[in-house]
């Protein structure tokens, strides 16, 4: 029998296998195909005070080894997510992990306290999606923005914060640095890597918003490179993510650091590829008579 | 995996083996699956199959494949090639086991009694409407038009179906030489038809305005590029009158009028 438990700040994970936010719904949708009860943490699609209704199609396009996304951030809300998709999620034996998307930091602190009123007691703060004209990135991208946000959020909210980092700055560390300063619980990165693509018959871009996210195994070396250059920056622990598809993938992102690892893009090729990964972790630990996941955690040799 | 909101032992993520995957004309293939599992949830026309068409990541995604035909062993799925997905399918062969998902999404209602179903096809879109004209079979008038011979289909199966079919193709190198649009002047609205289509987007839009124009109600399928086809990854969002729309979950079929072209 292998340990696979972990900790990230308040949040007792059985396993460090959760979804990424934007990739497995409210986790209705995949219900049916995976035992929610299973996962180490579900975190759901983010949710703003009003509902957004996202950005014109096309939407998505694939890419070698990828997939540009520029949703938008499509949502129902806050008082939708609380009223009905709150109590389905409940039900399941899993941390529930709330990803928060503002346009201000009053929104934020908002979202935070209304989701701690409800009970919920670990949220993550997206200041990294490409995709939005306000808010999202521009947090992440500026070490002032990020600052104050995080400071504020900290004041307004008891449960583990995690802040979700961009990968689109010139030294990763030191938005890392600044979220444990200002009182983050951990860490999660990458975000999708703004990207694009274009139609060369209609010499058009392939997606409505002109550029996206990239996601999927394209990134996963550089969402690795990331991870592994945040764990020497920080004490806090790390959600690792960038083009997790398998097992391996995801053991790879524990030695370099990781205490915990999101399946994105993954999702969508298979929706059991969650359950696989995380059997294939414990698979990996029996074969290696490795007891704890915690022997694995920055266990790189370099 | 098992469908644990109905709490019954009915797969909709399974593994099928590829029986056949037969070159019908140009670009266009049949593609007959057998499920490895026996309790494989039993498809409606319009409803739609996410197919794993490579271990590798190029391409990363399943692709979304309108149910052709399909029996209690036998799942049919009708493409054409067109990308680089439907590439790499066309070269599949005997079998071969692939991971399918499905079936997704709603599918045609059927029409009231008083309605006379009014199927048009363009294109490959005869793939998704074939299952509803079986099930109607000379209850309703067929339109089913491509460009050239080469993109007909099945047609020997559709005339052993329905009386009532128009075939056109636009340069007149079988049937009659028309756009679907323009077989469909020749009607007459006498009837109270109910619309039923798919095909492309820009044929869709025009059929949406001649409903509008002739007062026909009716109900369309539509194509978007989707990730997950579960209504997760809101990739394949259409406006509506409504808002965006997920046209693997609210969708493929919606009602013609509630599209907003």
């Amino acid at each position: 029998m292998v340990n696979t438990e972990v900790t990230i700040g308040k949040l007792t994970l059985k396993n460090p296998v959760m979804t990424a936010s934007g990739t497995f719904g409210y986790g209705e949708e995949y219900s049916e195909f995976v035992d929610l009860s299973r996962l180490g943490a579900l975190v759901v699609k983010g949710i703003s005070l009003k509902p957004m209704e996202g950005n014109p199609p096309p939407r998505i396009s694939e890419t070698p080894c990828g997939m540009l996304n520029a949703i938008g951030l499509q949502n129902i809300g806050l008082k939708k997510f609380i009223n009905e998709k709150l109590p389905f999620i409940k039900g399941f034996d899993t941390c529930l992990i709330v990803n928060i998307l503002g346009r201000t930091i009053d929104e934020y602190v908002r979202l935070s306290t209304e989701l701690e009123a409800s009970g919920l007691s670990a949220i993550e703060l997206n200041v990294s999606c490409p995709n939005v004209k306000s808010g999202g990135i521009e947090f992440g991208t500026s070490q002032k923005a990020l600052g104050r946000l995080t400071r504020k959020v900290r004041k307004a909210f008891k449960g583990t914060l995690i802040v979700k980092l961009s990968p689109k700055v010139s030294d990763i560390r030191e938005f890392a640095r600044l979220s444990e300063a200002e009182g983050a619980d951990a860490i999660s990165l990458i975000n999708t890597v703004p990207a694009m693509a274009i139609n060369i018959k209609t010499r058009m871009p392939v997606l409505s918003n002109v550029t996206g996210g990239l996601s999927g195994p394209a990134i996963k070396p550089i969402a690795l490179r990331m991870v592994w250059e945040v764990a020497s920056a920080v004490k806090i622990p790390i959600i690792g993510m960038g083009g997790i598809m398998n097992a391996s993938d995801a053991i790879e992102f524990i030695l370099a650091g990781a205490t915990g690892v999101a399946v994105g893009t993954s999702n969508f090729r298979n929706p059991a590829s969650v359950i696989e990964i995380i059997d294939g972790i414990e698979s990996y630990m029996r074969e290696n008579g490795i007891k704890h996941i915690k022997e694995l955690i920055r266990g790189i040799i370099c | 995996m098992k469908d644990n909101i109905k709490g019954s032992n009915i797969f909709r993520h399974f593994k099928a083996e590829v029986k056949d995957n037969i070159e019908l004309n140009k670009n266009h293939f049949l593609l007959t699956l057998s499920p490895l599992v026996e309790n494989i949830m039993m498809p409606a026309g319009g409803q739609f199959y996410m197919l794993g068409v490579s271990t590798l990541y190029d391409p990363l995604m399943k692709r979304p494949f309108s149910v052709f035909r399909f029996s209690e062993n036998r799942i049919q799925i009708l493409y054409r090639v067109r990308g680089k997905g439907t590439a790499i399918m066309s070269r599949i062969n005997s079998g071969c086991v692939l991971d399918v998902i499905g079936p997704l999404g709603n599918s045609y209602p059927m029409p009231p009694k008083k309605y006379t179903p009014l199927i048009v096809a363009g294109g490959i879109g005869i793939a998704s409407l074939f299952s509803l004209i079986h099930c109607l079979k000379d209850k309703s008038v067929v339109i089913y038009g491509a460009k050239t011979k080469s993109e007909l289909c099945m047609l020997d199966d559709l005339l052993g179906l329905v009386s009532g079919l128009t075939v056109c193709t636009d340069d007149g190198s079988y049937g009659k030489k028309a756009t679907v649009l323009e077989a469909l002047n020749d009607i007459a609205y006498d009837r109270d038809y109910l619309l039923y289509s798919c095909g492309p987007k820009e044929m869709l839009r025009k059929l949406a305005q001649f409903t509008l124009k002739k007062g026909l109600k009716g109900y369309i399928s539509l194509e978007e590029t989707m990730a997950c086809g579960l209504g997760a990854c809101l990739g394949c969002a259409v406006k509506t009158k409504n808002g965006y729309k997920r046209v693997c979950k609210e969708g493929t079929v919606f009602p013609i009028q509630d599209i907003a072209w």
